[in-house]
């Protein structure tokens, strides 16, 4: 295969569409700005694409709660080409409100999928009771399962902007599983390790969670945004290094991952 | 039709934010006995659904069941007992409720069609053993605002709106005498003068019949101060001294002069428009909206950054928004609540309420805030200002708009509502204790997402070329934006059509109303359905409400009765010019005014950093979405823990190339009250410093102004007006920086009842920059120990308004000078040196002066540093130690230097005051020797950092 398509899903409220598209261009992808009336009207659309992207935003006005309308429209609209898109061993990526969307979906983490739970984790109001700005180290997890995040140093330097990023499972048993499977993507740390605490982690995560995928691997929710960190001058402090590291502009490598996996 | 009342709240053990918030404020305001809050939100569900349906309403799409439960069809049923107190909040009937929309959307996705209605309230149960008094300060001061809500006391059935009947309404006018003129002026809330009653009155006459109230409402609208600037466009005599048009010959001419070639557009669109690269224009403009926030500070807020973000959206053909910035000038934030005049709230609410508007529609736009101010002084404790500014970006082709006659009038975006009622000419009123009951219409709940989706759609109907002109629905509604958009053609204008909220309003009020997120089009007609796919391919509704014409005339029709006939001309020529009389007297300065001596001045300097003034403000930074859009390189927060202050901001809006803007504000009110020209002067300076500072060049800057004064009738508030405006155009012409826009808000002051307090003269200058290439750009906190530390640009003895003086309570001294040809000289071989690579961080020295300017750079850097005074260049009369550290002169940086650059930079500053103070040290520890030799500060820079973060973690509560 020689070009990966990319879908970044639009809706009202959508607003990191452009800078995901420049991401995905930027690894080497084709990537497509589709509003969701648009794929509802052409269903079949979706399979065309190997590579969906629910961007950042606050889809619906995030009213009643994050992702919780866009989650509803896909669930009641797409479910059946989702499943199939799925099916064929396709990828997908939900940033931040597109976390939150998967997660409200159920399509995420799906740990304990075959036992009949559905919804099995939220993304609440963060502890501080609003929404935050703050570059946060994410730091990988001893194992896990996920494509995309293949090959990444430990620990990675990205914002998060949200105000419901707090990851809760929905129970003890969901947790254990997560862990367990390799679920966990991401957690919040500090550079030098240990427990972050506020404000390493931002908004209070169960377990300091930032990102997790499905059993497959192949779908990845995360709040922080690697899209907003995927060249070296957005990083904040590039002007106190001498010289580019490999800390700068590491976002990119998650999209290069994706865009790697999809081509096969 | 069925009911249903949904109620939905946290599970217990899950830590509820929202409920932790409100215990903080209830704290605040001394209400001690708060055992626990539990907060519900409550959805009232109206139309023809059976209990299966309500269960999948209320468990699938209303409650989270990980972290929530719910309650229906009756709710939880709590109930007011002893120890637990329930208040529940709704919005007025009118007021919009972006929730009820996505709601009913939830629901119609899930294949329910019975739902007809759904309206949220919230409620709070308050337990603890409180008394009713007690109760109902909570309630006032923190749970609702009666502006826009209500307590609920009972369930609310739906009021049925009353059919309809339109009648033609006639002003009595022509038989009027003075006195009923200025009574019929009062009573509408026109907010017209006698003479401009008048001049109504002769035009009816000549035509031999009375006004309708939309035509009366329509040049009410159109001679607002808010819309025609009455006083800054108009004749002044100042001093003697003939002045024909204060703007014009003043801001405006410095623009005329100056020619600069980048200039694209100035003073005549929405917003200023100037060259970006060869492809592409960027455009700027900032404005005010400071008594909706005085009265509901989220929705005036809210509105107020929706307003401007629709400037741009208006500018040309349509720019993409892409940065916003917001300056806020408040009351002091810790006062004591017993001190705050009736009527007004307390400058915490405010801060909190404007802080969480703008937070919320610029994040839910998906536009980052990459930088601001804030400012505070009790003056505007009962009128704070709120400036929001926004920059768009818009190919060149795109920057120029026509209007021609026969185009078609497209409304696009939001519907009409009552909500906005003369907001244009209640912007130019007097805030009084009566304010919140007489002009509660003005104010307004923005709806972020309505906008995102006009912007979306707008800019690709702008890109498939489908209309010809476009501005935005501001202040004054359709009135204005048909009105100026037909100016030099003609319009006619079927009110019927345009798309309402709810039944029942008056055609001048469909006219007038600044109901938000509308935008005007001027399509042609060939065009117009391929317009109408591309809106409703998003959801965006889009209605023709009329035509230009070649007629020179306003023409408004309801249901085919004529109810408008106004010639444009008389609408934008027809207002009577007065000539207002400006005095300024020039006060004694008197320079030799200091506090008394003292040898050790760390106290001072942790005590200013501490300052209202000069803290961190990091808790309402954070709150903003900076890196949204993925173009913010130098943001707001900066150095080793992202948490030092800044200068200007760096933005890169393209993803392929490097090119940036660079924005900043200048900002000083502590000077106006000395002199408001110098103060004009100190903004400008300011703002360019702040530019150079970053790597920017004056060469190719262009500037805002934002005038907030307070009653300029009185003839010392105009004459300070005049001084400032004499500022701009002397200083311009210096720095050749043009003024691209500008705006001015007049009659900022509060009636307490008992006295009127004035806000202090206020300029807002903000400045906007290309910047070649981002990765030239320095930040202003320390890189290494070993690297040497300059001052550059000369210290006076200019103690007047400083924070120094503020902090020690002294009053007055002499107001820093600006003296624009050497500032301009130094500026330039500072921007030389940092585009050679000379300088490894620099930072604009304002308020606190040298003393704080290194504090920054040194606790932001995460070192410190050894520091002697003797070699800052200085009026040679200073002999003190604490002039030379907190003297606010202008036009001075702190520089570091690499040590191996020594040599190079001090060549490039040859020529310009200039000395090499001390070096960064290896530790944290900071000592500053005097011009005596001995040591005049020794702390570190943790203490320092840690002082200047206090006040808003104390204020907040909160330890970061």
């Amino acid at each position: 295969m020689n070009k990966v398509k990319t879908i970044i899903l639009r809706t009202a409220g959508t607003n990191c569409d452009r800078e995901t598209a420049y991401a995905f261009r930027a690894a080497g992808a084709e990537a497509d700005l589709v509003h969701i009336n648009t794929l509802l009207k052409q269903k079949a659309a979706l399979a065309e694409y190997h590579i969906l992207a629910i961007p950042g935003g606050f889809t619906y006005g995030d009213d009643v709660a994050s992702g919780k309308v866009f989650a509803n429209e896909l669930k009641a609209g797409l479910k059946e080409q989702l499943s199939g898109f799925l099916a064929e061993g396709r990828l997908i990526i939900g940033i931040c409100n597109g976390f939150q969307v998967l997660v409200k979906m159920g399509l995420l983490p799906g740990a304990k999928k075959r036992q009949g739970c559905k919804i099995e984790a939220t993304l609440s109001l963060n502890d501080s009771g609003r929404f935050e700005d703050r570059w946060v180290y994410l730091k990988r997890p001893g194992r896990d399962i996920c494509v995309w995040t293949r090959g990444l140093p430990e620990a990675i330097y990205v914002p998060v902007a949200h105000a419901e990023g707090k990851f809760i499972p929905k129970d003890a048993g969901v947790l254990e599983a997560l862990r367990k499977n390799g679920q966990i993507v991401f957690r919040y740390a500090r550079k030098e390790g240990g427990s972050p605490g506020y404000p390493g982690n931002p908004n209070g995560s169960v377990d300091d969670i930032a990102g997790v995928c499905d059993p497959t691997g192949r779908i990845l929710g995360l709040m922080p945004h690697p899209e907003r960190h995927v060249t070296y001058v957005q990083h904040p402090n590039w002007r106190r290094f001498g010289r580019k590291t490999e800390e700068m502009g590491i976002g990119l490598r998650i999209f290069e991952n994706g865009v790697k996996f999809a081509r096969g | 039709m069925k009911y249903a009342r949904i109620e939905v709240r946290d599970r217990k053990g899950i830590f509820d934010a929202v409920a932790g918030g409100l215990k903080k404020d209830i704290r605040d305001l001394g209400v001690k006995g708060v055992k626990d809050i539990e907060y519900i939100r409550v959805y009232s569900v109206r139309g023809d659904f059976s209990g299966r349906d309500l269960r999948r309403i209320a468990e699938d799409i209303l409650t989270d069941r990980v972290s929530q439960e719910c309650g229906y069809p009756g709710g939880f049923g709590t109930r007011s007992s002893k120890n637990a107190h329930v208040v529940e909040v709704a919005y007025n009937a009118g007021v919009m409720d972006p929730v009820e929309e996505s709601v009913i959307k939830a629901v119609k996705d899930s294949g329910l069609t019975g739902v007809n209605s759904v309206t949220t309230s919230k409620r709070y149960v308050i337990k603890g053993a409180l008394s009713a008094g007690q109760i109902d300060k909570i309630t006032d001061r923190l749970l609702y605002n009666r502006v826009i809500q209500h307590i609920v006391t009972r369930r609310e059935d739906e009021k049925a709106a009353a059919p309809y009947r339109f009648r033609r309404r006639e002003i009595d006018l022509i038989s009027a005498d003075d006195r009923i003129l200025q009574g019929i002026s009062a009573q509408r809330q026109l907010y017209l003068s006698l003479a401009e009653m008048k001049a109504v009155q002769k035009h009816f006459k000549k035509l031999g019949r009375n006004p309708t109230d939309c035509e009366i409402e329509t040049l009410a609208q159109t001679w607002s101060e808010h819309c025609k600037h009455k006083t800054m466009m108009g004749a002044v005599r100042y001093n003697g001294r003939k002045i024909g048009n204060l703007l014009k010959e003043t801001v405006m001419k410095a623009t005329r002069e100056l020619d600069r070639p980048w200039c694209v557009s100035v003073f005549k669109d929405n917003a200023g428009i100037i060259r970006f690269d060869p492809g592409h224009d960027i455009c700027f403009k900032v404005e005010t909206h400071n008594h909706p926030s005085a009265l509901e500070p989220y929705g005036g807020a809210e509105t107020g950054i929706g307003g401007v973000i629709r400037d741009t959206m208006g500018t040309g053909r349509g720019a993409r928004p892409i940065i916003n910035t917001d300056v806020f000038c408040f009351g002091v934030p810790d006062m004591p609540l017993s001190s705050v005049p009736k009527g007004a709230l307390h400058p915490k609410r405010v801060l909190k309420g404007v802080v969480s508007g703008v937070r919320d529609y610029g994040n839910k736009m998906g536009i980052p805030t990459v930088n601001g101010a804030v400012c505070f002084d009790g003056r505007y404790t009962g009128n704070p200002l709120v400036f929001c500014g926004n920059v768009g970006i818009l190919p060149r082709r795109f920057s120029t708009k026509k209007v021609s006659p026969g185009d078609l009038i497209v409304a696009v975006g939001g519907r009409t509502g009552r909500d906005g009622i003369h907001g244009a000419t209640f912007s130019s009123a007097e805030l009084t204790v009566e304010s919140e009951a007489v002009s509660g219409t003005a104010v307004q709940i923005g709806n972020p997402i309505t906008e995102k989706k006009v912007v979306d759609t707008l800019l690709k109907a702008r890109d498939l070329g489908l209309y010809a002109a476009i501005t935005d629905c501001g202040a004054g509604g359709f009135s204005s934006a048909v009105g100026e958009m037909g100016k030099d053609t003609g319009a006619e204008v079927h009110l019927e059509k345009a798309p309402l909220k709810y039944r029942g309003l008056e055609p001048w009020e469909i006219w007038v109303s600044e109901a938000q997120e509308r935008m005007v089009l001027a399509v042609k007609r060939k065009d117009l359905k391929r317009l109408m796919n591309v809106f409703r391919s998003e959801n965006v509704e889009a209605t023709v409400i009329g035509k230009f014409t070649n007629t020179g005339k306003l023409r408004i029709y309801f249901r085919r009765h004529l109810i408008a006939d106004l010639d444009m001309s008389f609408m934008h020529e027809g207002l009577p010019r007065v000539t207002r009389k400006a005095v300024w007297k020039r006060g004694k300065e008197d320079k030799s005014i200091l506090p008394p001596k003292r040898a050790d001045l760390t106290p001072d300097l942790l005590n200013l950093l501490s300052s209202w003034n000069v803290c961190s403000k990091e808790w309402i930074i954070r709150q903003y979405d900076h890196e949204v859009q993925g173009g913010s390189v130098l943001k707001p927060l900066v150095g080793v823990n992202n948490d030092g202050p800044s200068d200007a901001s760096v933005t890169r809006p393209l993803f392929d190339s490097n090119k940036g803007i660079a924005l900043a504000n200048g900002i000083n009110p502590c000077y106006g009250d000395i002199d408001p020209y110098w103060m004009a002067a100190g903004a400008i300076d300011e703002a360019l410093r702040q530019i150079v500072a970053v790597g920017g060049t004056v060469e190719n800057i262009a500037l805002l102004d934002n005038f907030c004064w307070g009653n300029t009738e009185n003839p010392d508030q105009l004459g300070g007006l005049v001084r400032a405006s004499l500022a701009c155009y002397d200083m311009a012409k210096v720095y050749r920086t043009p003024f691209i826009s500008g705006k001015d808000s007049l009659n900022n002051e509060f009636n307490t009842g008992t006295k009127t307090v004035s806000i202090p003269p206020t300029l807002l200058i903000s400045a906007i920059g290309v910047i070649d290439d981002v990765r030239r750009t320095i930040s202003p906190d320390v890189k290494g120990p070993g690297s040497l530390i300059y001052v550059v640009g000369r210290t006076f003895q200019e103690m007047g308004g400083s924070q120094y003086f503020r902090v020690k309570r002294k009053k007055g001294g002499m107001v820093p000078r600006v003296r624009p040809h050497g500032s301009l000289r130094l500026m330039k071989k500072v921007a030389s040196a940092i585009k050679a690579g000379l300088v490894a961080s620099a930072h604009d020295c304002s308020e606190g002066g040298i003393a704080v300017c290194l504090a920054e750079m040194l606790f932001a850097g995460g070192y410190g540093a050894e520091v002697s005074l003797e070699r800052v260049p200085r009026e040679r009369s200073i002999d003190r130690d604490d002039v030379l550290l907190f003297s606010e002169s202008n036009s001075r940086f702190v520089i570091e230097v690499p040590a191996e650059k020594q040599k190079a930079f001090e060549g490039a500053m040859k020529g310009v005051p200039s000395g090499r103070i001390g070096r960064v040290s290896e530790g944290r520890g900071l000592v500053i020797r005097g011009l005596g030799g001995g040591n005049v500060v020794k702390t570190d820079c943790g203490t320092l950092r840690n002082r200047w973060k206090k006040p808003f973690e104390r204020l907040m509560h909160e330890q970061s």
